[in-house]
């Protein structure tokens, strides 16, 4: 089986792209340790703070919050998912499809509403 | 064999392009961004006169006053960012740190590869369609490729292991799902409009006049894609990943030298992609008004109207989306996810059943 023009084509696009961003994270080191333009400076190595000595870890507790959209994107994408065999082939599904998917939305719609209500997705 | 050769010449001209033309858009938006606050903006790093390229070269101005001055100031900044010392923080998880600039320019430049910039072309007997590749899949490899660009952000943020950068990772990526969700539904509308998955028979469709245009029939979308695509590149109102007040930069507040100038370049990249697409979908892609008649006219030269219709057209998108950068303040956190899912996922949702109505076909 031969590869059709149309992927070899974008594998070849994405090959070529891999290898512009490579080749510049490749330069810049070849630059940084050609010209040597490395200078030793107190504090240049710690994270930037604005200034003023770093204090604490960055690898700290955040809001729980952030999870939550993850989790909520998790639902949301999987009905993107679900809707778009339904996107590509409702003209031959007709008005039965139509009910259908009018049901699948409208359970979802509940589960935003619910979400809402429950104040899942209240920022202070 | 041969139209596997063919295949080069879109590869490269879509390449070329966009290589080419990102530089450019850093310049003009340091002097859009200047004249709209009043400023002159780059103006020194120019062809003749002085702070010249030429004098640079020959060692005298040649002339006076200054020709072409700013326009070589992204050519000055590349070799600036390229030369300064590439260093990693001690505290950064070394490899994510370094290969995160990598996976933020590359998804925004892979969305590239199934958008149609021109016409089917004529040359030496072989017909080759300007399109890196038509994909089956279409614009689902748009949001594939869309949903790539969160890691680089994410990946940046988490490896500089620095709270700006952290808290600017957590923001893009909460930021950049929310949105995601409402673009997706907003495409899956958008392909029952064109009853086809592929960006060429979208733009086919397009081809009979300004009234065919998907702006005229999917205008609910049409202004959810644009929100999204904001929201997606993380441009102002919706920078909060970046916000320079709060976050000092955000994501890449630890990243120098050439590894920031590839965040900056793939925000660039991101900015034409949205705009290419947008064009595709909703612009009438590579079509303008007269096409078929200039067709007749010049024959195969009108190509080259058609690649210059369809740059005009990302550019004005291009344009837009800075105007809106230097005119509009921040949207708060909250607003912003309230926007997203209070505001874009129900009302796309709707959209997808009111299109879903319209183009059944009835009393079946």
């Amino acid at each position: 089986m031969s590869t059709s023009p149309e992927i070899l084509a974008a594998l070849v696009f994405t090959g070529l792209v891999v290898a512009m961003g490579l080749t510049i994270l490749g330069l810049v080191r070849l630059v940084t340790w050609g010209l040597g333009t490395a200078r030793q400076k107190r504090g240049k190595y710690e994270a930037y703070e604005c200034g003023v000595p770093k204090e604490g870890s960055a690898r700290d507790r955040f809001e729980v919050h952030f999870y939550l959209v993850a989790l909520l994107f998790v639902l949301f994408d999987i009905e993107t998912v679900f809707l778009l065999p339904y996107a590509v082939s409702f003209k031959t599904l007709g008005m039965a499809g139509f009910y259908e998917v009018l049901a699948f939305v409208a359970i979802l719609g509940l589960g935003l509403v619910y979400l809402v209500k429950r104040g899942a997705l209240e920022w202070e | 064999m041969a139209d596997y050769l063919w295949k080069l010449l879109p590869i490269l001209l879509v390449f070329g392009g966009v290589l080419g033309i990102v530089p450019f858009l850093v310049f003009l938006e340091r002097k859009i961004c200047a004249y709209i606050q009043d400023r002159v903006g780059p103006n020194r790093v120019g062809l003749l006169g002085p702070d010249g390229f030429l004098e640079a070269v020959v060692g005298v101005p040649i002339t006076k006053k200054r020709i072409l001055g700013g326009f070589f100031q992204p050519l000055a900044d590349a070799i600036k960012l390229i030369t300064k010392e590439d260093f990693i923080p001690s505290h950064a998880e070394k490899f994510l740190f370094t290969m995160a600039p990598f996976f933020a320019l590359l998804p925004p430049f892979l969305a590239f590869i199934v958008i149609p910039v021109g016409p089917d072309v004529t040359l030496f007997g072989q017909s080759v369609m300007l399109q890196v590749a038509d994909l089956n899949v279409g614009v689902l490899w748009i949001l594939a490729v869309a949903s790539l660009s969160a890691y680089g952000v994410a990946m940046g943020g988490w490896a500089s292991n620095s709270k700006y950068s952290l808290l600017g990772g957590i923001r893009a990526t909460a930021q950049m799902i929310s949105y995601e969700v409402a673009m997706g539904i907003v495409l899956l509308s958008v392909l029952m409009h064109y009853d086809s998955v592929s960006l060429r028979d979208m733009v086919g469709v397009q081809s009979a006049g300004l009234g065919s245009w998907g702006l005229w029939h999917q205008p609910v979308a049409f202004i959810l894609f644009v929100i999204c695509a904001f929201a997606e590149n993380n441009r102002l109102p919706f920078d909060l990943p970046e916000c320079e007040a709060e976050l000092v930069g955000g994501y890449h507040t630890e990243y120098n030298s050439m590894k920031f100038g590839m965040f900056f370049q793939g925000e660039y990249i991101a900015m034409l992609g949205m705009g290419a697409l947008t064009t595709a979908l909703f612009l009438g892609g590579w079509h303008f008004p007269g096409y078929a008649w200039l067709k007749e006219t010049i024959g195969a030269w009108v190509t080259v109207f058609a690649l210059a219709a369809f740059a005009a057209k990302v550019m004005a998108f291009v344009l837009f989306q800075m105007w809106v950068r230097w005119t509009l303040p921040r949207f708060r956190y909250d607003q912003l996810m309230n926007l997203g899912w209070k505001g874009m996922i129900p009302i796309a949702l709707l959209n997808l059943i009111v299109t879903a109505w319209i183009n059944l076909p009835k009393g079946t």
